[in-house]
């Protein structure tokens, strides 16, 4: 059907000739759909010869034809780097200097946003974390999955030489640095992509999954540093990310009370914002706050306003804070208390092994690592609250390598057993599970 | 009895007279109640549950939780002080939120904060702010609190004497992040806040404060929430639905009356209760079940 009718490099001889571009004689050749067999007035004839030459081709054929070649020329141009003039975007109303940076994007209401280091979190935070927010996580004395956020959120403040302070009540939180997982390298993308297409059981419904991880894996090639990387867990960041860039490390353990941990966040936070005038985006991550073996850890109200004062620094700077925090070890009132001062507020709970009830309940149980709860998503010049469509997601290790976040399923109900929908079903209705409430 | 049947099945098989008769006197109704109402705020069931206009000196505490933030209540609140049809006037104490978040808030709601400032109507007195973090060091929480009070009360008194200010409303936004800038003293916040509750009787403005029901929830002897819900002459609590999230309905609001004087001189208080849906520009209310 395409023969003789003119390909790619035809299209742009023409435009290379110096006639009038080719959108205008696309916009003539719209126009003019029922002169296609009979061009005769004398504008057309003092066209040049180029240009007459595709429009005679053009013309031997049917209008329907004439419509493919307009589409696929519009395609083609599409294609191609735009040219100033008709084709060129205005990125009019954002201001030119940001979306250069890499590790920031803009956010809902004009806040920025950067990533948390999992792409199924920021997608969750709707686009990942505002700068100035303080974010919260609630851990569980059970399980270290608080960690594997803080190490995504480290490197990826690091893969981006994003500022970087961390602490923890340990003697020597600069051995945790050697535990930050390193980018995945794209060719991994591709395989997986490929594995994918091979492991799918209903041709038909997983014919979408492969166009879709195609788009995701041309978008992972385009740009040299994405927002957001995916991690792999089992190998360390590289050297080079650590040299020379602002990161520093506290030990809780040693400092008496918090009031020089302060001091020395807000010098952190002013060289931060004094970075060269550009925003780049500073991280602090304080692990464990309430430690016992912290000295003030009994002092609830310094703690208290501790944070206070470090979200009050935060908000007027261009950082992001995460601090975790262990409910089990302080009273309620003050568990709550930090809740409230947190712009985000997530949770993460440990999965018993071996459990049959839940693995009767959910899907994927096997390869579950635990569960991450969203109670709270920091909204900055709004007073709509984010309602999620569900709060609670399972966190996997796929190929134990990257940490991936999936909506809860309900396993199917098992017709050959006899328990009804109801009585199994529910979530929430089940005495033993009573601990967790998704 | 005979008469009164007859004149009832008199009136009954005349409808379309009474019915036109009713619906002119409906009609002149409306419009004058839409010519008071040109001049009156919008109401909704909040503005109703809280009685009225906002004249004397009233203390309203917004007590709310984790799962749901009472902020709304306070930007309406605010919005409503700060309408322009009356010249009152606002101190704004802020602990949570600097004032380009409630600028930006208000612009979508159709009030604009900094030329309120300007115009002398709003007073932002902003906490979150170093230097007022920076007096802690010398001073003690006592003498910041007393500073403050001081600002607030001298505030007032300059508004007052302005003729045209007849009515002054005192927000603070966060009870219990001044609980903690005053190091868990809560005695000491509950001092202020019973001189600000003076301030009510005294210069009749109003006073509003937005606190945590959660917080103190486990705390079994007389708190600072039982003595500010003691002082308050309304009480709104937001609570979640108990059934969980939901876009449409966002949570419920309960409104306690309290001290309503009625004509026999005996007081009364009135519980209302409905839903809400918070939006960009404004917050619906609604009776559960009549959400169109």
């Amino acid at each position: 059907m395409f023969q003789g009718l003119p390909c790619r490099f035809e299209v742009e001889s023409v435009r290379n000739d110096g006639c009038p571009n080719s959108k205008q004689t696309m916009q003539w050749l719209i126009a003019n759909d029922d002169d296609a067999a009979r061009p005769s007035t004398a504008q057309q004839r003092r066209r040049s010869s180029a240009e007459r030459l595709w429009w005679t081709r053009v013309t031997n054929r049917n209008s329907f034809s004439v419509l493919v070649v307009v589409v696929a020329s519009v395609m083609v141009m599409a294609a191609n780097k735009p040219r100033s003039g008709s084709f060129s975007r205005n990125f009019g109303g954002a201001s030119s200097s940001v979306p250069s940076i890499p590790g920031l994007k803009h956010g809902p209401n004009g806040t920025m946003l950067l990533s948390s280091g999992i792409p199924d979190l920021d997608k969750i935070l709707g686009g990942g974390l505002a700068l100035g927010s303080l974010v919260v996580v609630r851990e569980d004395p059970e399980a270290p999955h608080h960690m594997l956020l803080l190490r995504n959120f480290m490197s990826q403040g690091l893969v981006h030489h994003q500022p970087l302070i961390y602490a923890s009540p340990a003697s020597d939180p600069r051995g945790f640095l050697g535990t930050l997982p390193s980018p995945m390298v794209s060719k991994d993308d591709k395989s997986r992509v490929h594995e994918t297409e091979q492991e799918k059981g209903l041709r038909i419904a997983w014919q979408y999954k492969k166009y879709f991880g195609e788009q995701s894996s041309e978008s992972h090639k385009d740009g040299k540093s994405e927002y957001c990387n995916d991690f792999d867990l089992r190998k360390p960041l590289e050297r080079h990310f650590f040299s020379g860039k602002q990161i520093d490390c506290v030990s809780l353990k040693e400092s008496a009370d918090l009031g020089a941990f302060h001091e020395r966040c807000s010098s952190f936070l002013s060289q931060a914002n004094q970075n060269n005038g550009n925003i780049t985006g500073g991280r602090i991550a304080i692990q464990s706050l309430c430690s016992p073996q912290c000295e003030y850890s009994n002092r609830e109200w310094e703690m208290l306003s501790f944070v206070r004062s470090l979200k009050s620094v935060v908000r007027l700077s261009n950082a992001v804070a995460v601090v975790t925090f262990s409910p089990s070890l302080v009273s309620t009132t003050f568990s709550i208390r930090l809740q409230h001062l947190a712009d985000t507020l997530v949770s993460v709970k440990a999965i018993p092994d071996e459990d049959k009830e839940l693995a009767k309940l959910l899907t994927g149980y096997q390869d579950m690592v635990g569960l991450l709860s969203v109670h709270k998503v920091a909204r900055f010049n709004t007073q709509v609250p984010a309602i999620l469509e569900t709060t609670t997601f399972s966190m996997k290790l796929q190929k134990r390598r990257s940490l991936v976040l999936e909506c809860i399923n309900q396993a199917p109900v098992d017709g050959a057993t006899g328990s009804s929908y109801g009585s199994s079903g529910s979530c929430s209705g089940s005495s033993k599970t009573g601990s967790f409430d998704f | 009895m005979l008469l009164l049947k007859s004149k009832t099945l008199i009136e009954k098989s005349k409808p379309p007279n009474y019915c036109i008769i009713n619906y002119q006197r409906n009609q002149r109704n409306y419009h004058s109640i839409r010519a008071v109402m040109a001049n009156a705020l919008p109401s909704n069931l909040l503005d109703e549950s809280l009685g009225g206009s906002s004249g004397g000196g009233r203390m309203i505490l917004v007590e709310d939780c984790v799962e749901t933030s009472g902020a709304f209540v306070v930007h309406h609140l605010l919005k409503r002080a700060l309408n322009s049809h009356s010249s009152d006037a606002v101190v704004f104490l802020s602990f949570s939120h600097p004032l380009s978040h409630y600028d930006r808030v208000l612009r979508k709601m159709g009030c604009n904060l900094s030329v309120q400032r300007d115009n002398k109507r709003l007073l932002f007195l902003d906490m979150l702010a170093l230097d007022h973090l920076d007096r802690n060091r010398g001073k003690t929480s006592e003498d910041i609190l007393i500073a403050l009070y001081g600002e607030i009360q001298k505030a007032v008194e300059i508004s007052r004497s302005h003729e045209a200010r007849h009515h002054i409303t005192v927000v603070i936004d966060d009870v219990s992040l001044m609980e903690v800038d005053a190091n868990g003293s809560s005695d000491l916040v509950l001092d202020f806040l019973r001189y600000c509750c003076s301030l009510t009787a005294q210069f009749g403005c109003s006073l509003i404060a937005l606190n945590h029901g959660d917080v103190y929830s486990t705390v079994d002897q007389p708190n600072l929430l039982l003595q500010l819900e003691y002082l308050a002459d309304i009480v709104i609590k937001i609570e979640p639905l108990a059934t969980g999230l939901a876009k449409d309905v966002h949570g419920q609001l309960t409104v306690t009356n309290r001290n309503l004087r009625v004509d026999s001189g005996k007081s009364r208080s009135r519980i209302h209760n409905f839903q809400f849906r918070i939006k960009d520009n404004s917050v619906e209310y609604f009776y559960p079940g009549s959400k169109t």
